[in-house]
């Protein structure tokens, strides 16, 4: 069973941001950089595969800066067999030019089962992973809740409105992971040690600008302070009338 | 919102990337799995022991101890930065650790012959099993050379008895490492190391009642009354109170660094509060009595920090001196004392209740003052190792 992940480093959801001079780029500096959530629960996914199928390899791979490097060795420290670093400084916003670059790395390497998150914390594209899939000419599922595999087969869950869809399929296949798919383990200490001895491979990559340009960044406008309409019960129909005229919410 | 930690002159570049990960990762363990059930812990007056098979998962037992034995393998100052962030959730998980490892694993790993760290090591790695350390007793705790705790040898092995007091994990542990004297009761070269394992006939404990500080944490009472061992129960390479001392050491050495974390929580909340809580129509943050408090604790938490790494770069390097030890245990609890303090002074009366932190570390750090060598106890290692002169 070869297993890849593919994943990318995100500013962590905690951090605020701060938009830059040129008012299309975030600043970076002092920004706390984390593997997107939703990959953690990619290569959560893998590594039990792995384990269950007894052996097997697992790939993380990522596309970005040489920074990204750190978190492809945060997956290594996870238990991912190897990395490799498809690198650029480029950042596109146009998800065909990264699923591009990806699908390149991944065509013909033999992979059984390739897996992102659902979508990736920066730019929510959501788009990525699928766009891969049909590069390469594979089924794909995504934002999936359950996995199984037997006999060259998938079968996957995924959450729809107000119900579940499963969903089965062919191997090789493409998914992304969504929420609740596992529980992702942390990195035991000794592998965050042995993530330093384990294969990176640092490939150059030409990234083109996709057609799409950020014309600007702006920030969401800033929430106004809560206000306290009363309390206990009697501020009921206050809180009623607020909801009703000022925020428009009922 | 998750732990930030405090890095106001840049420590973090005296850190690989390697330690810095581990820290991170501990860090991110302790948001989720601690600080969510620490405060009801606290209350009840017990240690939360459904953390146990998750820090070992993690590594975190014995972690500056050789793979071979299932231990991680780490260097000392990813030992020391574990401890820090145990200790940002409470003084007690930390406890647990430093008694699991240093006071625990660590003799046995020093003194211990192969088949002794064969048959402990691993256990106690992957917490399988809860180790104690009994060295104080009712009458002698700064002057442990004074015990009372006798080991008699037999035709087929030892007897011990006598009381140790103040121990950690004491109700809680599968194992004790206990220190008796096998010699005459004047005699502290007699002083030899003992594994007890709790289930032994004649060993029993009792919790310490009425505790207002480390409260999430196990102490209490050993009794040994006519505990037959067998001949291979003593550690072989023990000999003396150094023996014991030498244990302290590495224990001090991760309060060290745990006390800045305590330290780094309560100014955190302390930041916090001052920007959030407004009087008189501004936030007390803005004021200058409020602002010389936070100068003062983040100035005392950064050399705390460089203390602790230099402290450690020592360490790894073998050069590390036990008066060095007690120049950062002293300081580092005791600024760790007076910031928690202040936050809870500058929390007003939040400051007095669990949903904070600042009263939970403060009360703890009590005890932490006290045990590993009391602060007066330091400052009279430091006064000897300048002058020469013993004024114990
Ligand atoms: C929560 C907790 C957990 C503990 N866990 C353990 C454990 O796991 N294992 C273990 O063996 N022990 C443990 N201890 C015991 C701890 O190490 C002792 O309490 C400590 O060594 C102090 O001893 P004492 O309490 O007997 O104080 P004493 O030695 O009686 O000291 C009383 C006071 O006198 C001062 N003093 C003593 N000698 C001198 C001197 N020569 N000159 C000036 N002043 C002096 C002290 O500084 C102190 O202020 C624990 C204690 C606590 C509170």
């Amino acid at each position: 069973m070869k297993i890849a992940v593919c994943i990318k480093r995100v500013p962590d959801t905690e951090t605020r941001i701060k938009i830059g001079a040129d008012g299309k780029s975030i600043v970076e500096d002092g920004v706390k950089f984390v593997l997107n959530p939703y990959d953690e629960y990619a290569i959560e996914e893998a590594l039990q595969l792995k384990e269950k199928s007894g052996d097997g390899e697992v790939v993380a791979i990522a596309m970005g800066s040489a920074a990204s490097q750190e978190t492809i060795r945060g997956a290594l420290a996870m238990g991912a067999d190897r990395g490799i670093l498809l690198q650029t400084d480029a950042v596109s916003v146009n998800p065909v030019t990264v699923a591009k670059v990806l699908a390149a790395e991944l065509d013909g390497a033999g992979y059984d089962l390739i897996l992102f998150g659902k979508y990736a914390v920066d730019d929510s594209s959501q788009a990525v992973g699928t766009i891969v899939s049909e590069l390469l000419s594979l089924p794909s599922v995504s934002a999936i809740g359950h996995l199984e595999l037997a006999d060259g087969k998938g079968t996957a869950e995924r959450e729809i409105e107000g119900g579940v869809e499963v969903v089965e399929f062919s191997l090789p296949a493409v998914v992304t992971a969504d929420k609740g798919l596992n529980e992702p383990r942390y990195p035991a200490l000794r592998g965050i040690m042995m993530a330093k001895k384990k294969p990176l491979e640092v490939k150059p990559v030409e990234l083109g600008d996709g057609g799409m340009t950020v014309i600007q960044l702006a920030l969401p406008p800033e929430r106004p302070e809560g206000r306290i309409v009363g309390e206990g019960p009697d501020a009921v129909p206050a809180l009623i009338e607020a909801l009703r005229t000022e925020a428009k919410v009922l | 919102m998750p732990f930030q930690g405090l890095d106001f002159l840049d420590v973090d570049s005296l850190l690989s990337e390697e330690e810095k990960a581990i820290r991170d990762t501990v860090r991110r363990w302790v948001d989720d799995a601690v600080m969510p059930i620490i405060a009801e812990h606290y209350l009840d007056g017990n240690f939360p022991m459904g953390l146990v098979p998750q820090m070992a998962e993690l590594g975190l037992f014995g972690a500056n101890l050789p793979e071979e034995y299932g231990c991680a393998g780490l260097n000392n100052v990813a030992y020391g930065l574990i401890m820090q962030e145990l200790e940002r959730g409470d003084s007690g998980v930390r406890s647990f650790a430093s008694v699991q490892g240093a006071l625990v694993m660590y003799p046995i790993y020093a003194f211990g012959s192969e088949e002794q760290k064969r048959a402990w090591l691993p256990r106690l790695a992957s917490g399988e099993a809860v180790g104690c350390f009994g060295l104080t007793e009712p009458d002698y705790g700064s002057d442990p050379g004074g015990m009372l705790t006798t080991a008699r040898e037999t035709d087929d092995g030892w007897v011990l008895n006598g009381t140790k007091m103040w121990i950690t994990n004491g109700s809680t542990a599968h194992v004790a490492v206990v220190w008796a004297k096998t010699g005459d009761i004047g005699d502290q070269a007699s002083i030899r190391g003992f594994i007890v394992p709790t289930d032994t006939k004649g060993f029993s404990a009792k919790d310490q009642k009425g505790k207002l500080s480390l409260r999430a944490s196990d102490t209490s009472e050993l009794v040994l009354q006519d505990v037959h061992l067998p001949a291979d129960a003593v550690l072989p390479k023990s000999k003396g109170l150094k023996s014991p001392l030498m244990c302290l050491t590495q224990a001090r050495y991760g309060i060290a660094w745990g006390a800045v974390g305590s330290a780094m929580a309560c100014y955190e909340e302390a930041v916090s509060y001052a920007k959030s809580r407004v009087a008189f129509k501004r936030p007390i943050g803005a004021t200058q009595l409020q602002q010389a408090r936070l100068a003062e604790m983040v100035t005392e938490i950064t050399k705390a920090q460089l203390l602790c790494v230099q402290l450690g770069r020592l360490k790894d390097a073998g050069t590390m001196r036990p008066e060095q030890v007690s120049l950062a245990k002293r300081n580092n609890v005791n600024i760790a004392t007076e910031v928690a303090r202040e936050t809870r002074r500058l929390l007003g009366a939040n400051g007095i209740l669990a949903e904070y932190q600042a009263m939970r570390h403060l009360a703890n750090l009590e005890s932490v003052y006290t045990y590993e060598g009391t602060h007066d106890i330091h400052t009279l290692v430091i006064g000897q190792a300048v002058t020469g002169l013993s004024a114990f």
